[in-house]
């Protein structure tokens, strides 16, 4: 379990201003400088956790590298946004609500302890900033409940492969993250944890409109279905723009691995859907998984299409690209996402050693500002940084 | 009316801002607002679909805001949270369960233009659904009550006025019955 560390409440202003803290020149994921301010003033973030613990704790079952299509496909999420009847959303509520809906979360714990025995409830305002941003790279928690301090916890279970985020945009977040392609399984998952919920919890539930969401974009079902995808081939032979426009006109979103408005970087991308009303959760999800079968079946002939055409082009590439991780000094968020990416395509093509696709998954969360900094025990400033995630890359490859 | 901040310009830019649950309302020129990132931020965090929402909403851009949506739509409230119809088309998010139906009329368009559908066709939860499936039920037998009257068939329909009494009586009771 994460430490827990007495701090102050984050200052709101702080938060509302922490975006604007731009401290570097070269474009990288948003993360690289979204911690908070007073970050600096953690010294020491845990002076008694060993490396060991510590990549234990940022590791994760959905890096592993295992499931359907896994060279491809990394993850699979299935989220339901669900809320209290009666109660304020998040975004309006007082500090007595929102201390009220944290009550129920544990409420449901207590009561459902027979199904939620293997869970257990972590308060994200006793984290540290840096702990926090861990729990966004790993996908845990949103950037939105990061920067909010109070009655703001987690309902996680051991494997961390099912999660409840309480007092996010919506009352409760239901989340299973899976590794690989498990959207089925990801939709029995969230909706068996939704009966458990239900059991205890009057739902804002509208004959006509379905689940209540404080925002208009999740009303319905409030699923969102979202898979993490690896598709270097497509980005190397230039058909990708083509083919996430194509897309975005079936009611799709695409965007980078690490959140809105980040870029897509060695092909690593995650498509979700927009509509959540009006379709079935079924519907929803198949209707995302065939498209990601599609996408699959176009990469591999793009793969086999540059194994064919351009296998001494790939080797290279892939063979630099390790260089570079095995011996830089200095590496900025990016071109790390990049070089990581370059090799795994080399390992999946049987072109270069075997590194597991776990080892590449897990670096690609390891290499973050949050993660970084957290396994150094202070914070660190963007050139820092860049010379400890070379250290870590070196150190974590084999 | 001049800005609030530098009480050199006009003020073009109407933000509510919620923190905590405390609502203020702030005038500003739009060079104040930007310094300040808040044609970015108008909320916590950020509000990418912000505009986005203002304009599906038949409202504009944040400088002449006031100017086109109508009062009597800006100045709808939900009588449960007290936002405004102005401050969901700003914020984008509603306050709570109830402004669904507060804003009833006028949010059907928005999502028929974000889902493009206007029916949930998803998952019922189970006690709700109770509830939902007696609602149903009653209004079921009452169509049917009617056809008997038109028929006059009375003593069914007596029957049937029995039976939907003990449904409504479920209904009041929370809807534990065997639906
Ligand atoms: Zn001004
Ligand atoms: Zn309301």
């Amino acid at each position: 379990m994460p430490e827990k560390k007495k701090r102050r409440k984050l200052d709101e202003d702080k938060c509302l201003n922490q975006d604007n803290m731009a401290d570097e020149t070269n474009p990288s994921p948003e993360n690289e400088k979204s911690l908070s301010p007073e970050s600096k003033e953690q010294k020491s973030v845990t002076p008694d956790k060993s490396y060991n613990e510590k990549i234990k704790q940022i590791t994760s079952k959905w890096m592993e590298g295992s499931g359907a299509e896994a060279e491809i496909v990394i993850s699979s999420r299935i989220r339901l946004a669900r809320n209290i009847s009666g109660f304020p959303f998040p975004p309006l509520a007082s500090d007595e609500h929102r201390e009220k809906v944290l009550s129920m979360g544990k409420k449901v714990l207590q009561e459902q302890k027979d199904y939620l025995s293997d869970m257990n409830l972590l308060d994200i305002s006793s984290f540290s900033a840096v702990y926090r941003q861990v729990l966004v790279e790993k996908h845990l928690i949103s950037p939105l409940q990061a920067r909010e301090s109070l009655s703001s916890a987690l309902i996680l279970r051991d494997d961390e492969v099912v999660s409840i985020m309480i007092n996010e945009e919506d009352h409760f977040r239901i989340q299973c993250l899976l590794p690989g392609l498990q959207l089925k399984k990801g939709w029995e998952e969230a909706s068996r944890y939704d009966d458990y919920l239900e059991q205890v919890v009057d739902y804002a539930f509208h004959q006509d409109l379905g689940y209540l969401t404080a925002c208009p974009t999740n009303v319905g079902t409030g699923l969102r279905a979202s898979v993490m995808l690896y598709l270097p081939a497509l980005v190397i032979t230039g058909q990708i723009n083509h083919i996430l426009s194509a897309i975005s006109q079936v009611g799709l979103a695409v965007r980078g691995i690490y959140g809105e408005g980040t870029e897509m970087v060695g092909g690593l991308c995650q498509v979700s859907n927009q509509i959540t009303l009006g379709q079935s959760e079924e519907e929803i999800w198949q209707n995302l998984y065939s498209v990601i079968r599609h996408l699959i079946n176009q990469e591999r002939k793009a793969r086999q299409h540059l194994l064919n055409k351009e296998r001494d082009k790939l080797a290279d590439r892939a063979g630099r690209a390790y260089g570079i991780l095995k011996h830089a000094r200095l590496l900025n968020a990016e071109e790390t996402m990049q070089f990581i990416s370059d090799v795994r395509l080399g390992v999946d093509l049987g072109l270069l050693g075997d590194v597991p696709v776990g080892t590449l998954n897990e670096l690609l969360v390891l290499t973050q500002p949050g993660c970084l900094q957290y396994l150094k025990g202070k914070s660190l400033s963007p050139y820092e940084r860049d010379l400890e995630r070379a250290t870590r890359v070196k150190q974590y490859l084999p | 009316m001049l800005c609030q901040k530098c009480n050199k310009k006009n003020a073009s830019v109407h933000l509510t801002k919620i923190i905590n649950g405390n609502k203020s309302e702030i005038y500003i020129c739009e060079d104040c607002a930007r310094e300040n990132g808040e044609l970015d931020f108008p909320l916590e965090g950020k509000f990418p679909l912000y505009q986005f929402f203002s304009g599906m909403m038949g409202m504009n851009a944040p400088e002449n805001a006031e100017a086109v949506m109508p009062v009597e739509e800006a100045v709808m409230q939900c009588a449960a949270c007290g936002l405004t119809y102005a401050q969901f088309g700003q914020i984008g998010r509603f306050g709570c369960d109830r402004c669904y139906e507060s804003f009833d009329r006028n949010i059907l368009p928005l999502f028929r233009r974000l889902h493009g559908n206007q029916k949930h066709m998803g998952k019922i939860p189970t006690r709700a659904g109770t509830h939902l499936k007696l609602k149903k039920k009653i209004d079921h037998l009452k169509l049917e009550l009617q056809k008997k009257v038109m028929d006059e068939d009375f003593e069914a329909a007596a029957e049937l006025r029995d039976q939907i009494h003990d449904l409504e009586k479920q209904l009041a009771e929370g809807g534990a019955g065997d639906a």
